[in-house]
């Protein structure tokens, strides 16, 4: 059984998370999963382990977090794109296969994948 | 809900919305007792008795209460047709409790499925919360507590890239050994 208190690798992992802190850019992107009962139904883990997948395959800092249902069951699984400056997306029936190209055209190429959005929420 | 890690994850999901900081998850697989039995406990706000009532019944939930919906009713329907039972207790501003058996060799119970995947996902996304795992595996078991893990790396967040990784090597070799899957 691998145990946490055995701490040299979290020992390395701490010094390695103190050198990246200087290079470390916040991209200031915010990604949220649908993970109600109908996300999950519909699924909501398989995508969001697909999106920190791609995420590291890129070396990609952006905060992951979940939220419960907000009411568009039918469109599950919903993700929500929020970057700094520019109106948060929502984007629906985002299944696992969808992640690569979601994430090369909306975080790398900065365009929206307008076929698959289901609203957009301009920020002040 | 085609695996049980999948209720796993909508009743930590639940807690999460429930402002809870602090869950325990037990899950118990005991083939001398025929049993495969979870328990949920959370330290969120908690549920009055009339919403602790509407939870449990799928008809009578209204937007307001909808935090829960259909969750617990379908849980509560795969473990009545697994010979197992679900019991949930709540009490306002200390917490909610939810506790699920099933007979383990049951025809009819789906397959506990992808804890990886369960586990990866509620970990990496709640930044607020630590959760206390425990998994036993007749006897074997394999535990964690997420607050181990932020103090030993001097960090709140387990969502940078590099302690990712590490994370996902750790429940992954954690898991396969409790499943008896040990390279060594």
């Amino acid at each position: 059984m691998p145990k946490v208190g055995s701490v040299a690798d979290l020992q390395i992992l701490r010094e390695q998370l103190q050198k990246d802190f200087s290079r470390r850019t916040d991209t200031n992107t915010v990604i949220t999963v649908g993970m109600g009962t109908c996300g999950i139904a519909a699924g909501a883990r398989d995508t969001m382990q697909a999106i920190l997948e791609e995420l590291d395959k890129r070396d990609i800092t952006a905060h992951v977090q979940t939220v419960g249902c907000i009411g568009m069951c039918s469109r599950e699984p919903l993700v929500d794109i929020e970057q700094a400056g520019k109106p948060r997306i929502s984007y629906g029936n985002i299944t696992r296969d969808r992640v690569p190209q979601l994430i090369e055209e909306h975080l790398i190429k900065g365009q929206v994948v307008e076929e698959w959005v289901v609203g957009k929420l301009q920020r002040d | 809900m085609r695996e049980l890690s999948l209720h796993i994850l909508d009743i930590l999901e639940n807690a999460l919305e429930a402002g809870a900081t602090l869950v325990n998850l037990d899950i118990e697989e005991n083939s001398a007792a025929n049993l495969l039995s979870f328990e949920i406990s959370d330290n969120g706000r908690g549920m009055d008795a009339k919403t602790l009532e509407q939870v449990q019944d799928p008809f009578f939930t209204t937007r307001k209460t909808r935090r829960v919906g259909l969750g617990i009713p379908l849980l509560r329907a795969a473990a009545e047709r697994c010979g197992g039972e679900l019991e949930i207790q709540s009490q306002v501003s200390l917490g909610t409790r939810v506790h699920v058996t099933f007979e383990l060799n049951n025809i009819d119970r789906a397959p506990l499925g992808d804890m990886f995947g369960t586990l990866m996902g509620f970990v990496v996304s709640s930044s607020n919360c630590d959760l206390v795992y425990h998994h036993q595996v007749d006897d074997r078991c394999f535990e964690f507590n997420t607050r181990e893990i932020r103090g030993a790396i001097g960090e709140r967040s387990l969502a940078e890239p590099c302690v990712r990784s590490w994370l996902r090597a750790f429940i992954a070799e954690g898991l396969s050994e409790l499943y008896g899957k040990s390279q060594e």
